[in-house]
Order: structure tokens, then sequence, then C-alpha cells
């Protein structure tokens, strides 16, 4: 999980236009309060979709689906479950 | 009848164009596809220079409309930007946004604007009582 973390990171410093960088914050801090934008959500699904061949189905397209760097690991927990 | 004022709620988001171009050239079609229906895409295209601009007010108009009806769950193509005969915008909701919005977008009214590097949209939603 924290492998996933750190990757979920990577793509946060790319896509997720935050005001720090994503290290500096806690697996649960809010990321939209960080600077997180719904336009760079949608860049940060994109790429997560990318990075982890997943695809987010509209129904998980929630604003508390990307709200952290834990609530968007168990989403991708969720996506890859039994892979 | 004038709406009574608890009937009515509002949305506004603000756009950086040059942001939506960078998301067009990065992801392309996954970017344009996931967010704005065929007509969206075709109206955009039809004119290359205003194309992120157009695409930017339209990003903003769906954002103000997920916030004007506190819409969460819903996927971007389900809330459309129309163009009426006149010229004049409208919204048109599709899908699970249309579902729990109640509305097919007919009582929402929405303004777009663009200059320089930003986009913006307001919508007012009217509900029945």
């Amino acid at each position: 999980m924290s492998d996933n973390h750190e990757r979920i990171r990577a793509i946060l410093r790319e896509h997720g236009r935050l005001s720090q960088d994503p290290s500096a914050l806690g697996d649960n801090a809010d990321l939209y309060q960080a600077g997180m934008t719904s336009h760079a959500s949608v860049n940060v699904m994109l790429a997560l979709e990318g990075e982890f061949d997943v695809e987010f189905p509209d129904h998980m397209l929630k604003r508390n689906v990307f709200e952290s760097v834990n609530a968007i690991g168990s989403a991708i927990g969720e996506l890859t479950q039994g892979r | 009848m004038t709406p009574r004022l608890s009937n009515l709620s509002v949305g506004i988001d603000l756009v950086q164009i040059s942001a939506i171009a960078e998301s067009v050239d990065r992801f392309g079609d996954r970017f344009l596809d996931r967010v704005f229906t065929p007509g969206e895409i075709e109206y955009a295209k039809a004119s290359p220079a205003q194309f992120a601009s157009r695409l930017s007010a339209r990003f903003a108009a769906k954002e103000a409309v997920r916030k004007a009806l506190r819409l969460d769950g819903v996927a971007w193509r389900d809330i459309e930007v129309v163009r009426h005969d006149d010229g004049a915008c409208g919204i048109a909701l599709h899908g699970t946004a249309r579902h729990l919005a109640r509305t097919d977008g007919s009582g929402l009214a929405v303004s777009l604007c663009h200059e320089n590097d930003q986009a913006a949209a307001v919508v007012i939603a009217t509900r029945d009582a």
C-alpha cells in the first residue's frame, strides 16, 4: 500500500497543481484544501488510470474519492481487487 | 411569476484556459471524450483559434452546474452546454445527472465568458417549491 501511496504522490506532484509538495502532506490531508481544482482532479484521474491500468467508473467520480492520498489509495485498491 | 429567492441556487467556476489546453495536449481524446460531449467537441473544433477557450468555458459551466445543484458522482459528459438557435447557451442534463437533479436542465440558466487566459461560467438553478 505504501508503494501505491508513493505512486499516487508522484502523480499528484505532476498533475495535482498543489500549493505544496505532496510529500509534505499527510495521507489524510485534504487535497482540495491544498489547492487541487476540479480540473486538476480530472488530470489526476486520467494519470492514475494510466499508472494503475484501471478505469474509474462514472459513479466513482465523486469529490471524496480524490480528496486525499488515502481516499485515492482505497479507490485504486477497489479497482485492482482480485488481480 | 417571480421565483422565490429560497428556490434559487447559484454556482460559479473559473478555469485557466492554458491548463485546459495542456490537458488536451497531454491526454488527447481521453480527456476530451471523458469530459465533453460530441456536440461540445464539434463546436469547439469549429473555431481552432478558440478551441481551448470554448472548452474551458464549457468545463467551467459543468463545474458551476455541479455546484448549483450539488451534484456528485456524475459523469462530466452528463452535463452538456448546448446552443440555442438564437446563439444563447443552455444546459442539458443526461443520465445520472438528469436523474439526481430531477430536471433535463430546463430550469438552469448559464452565462459563459472568456478573456485572456481565464474562462468563467455562472449557473442559476430554479426549483419548484
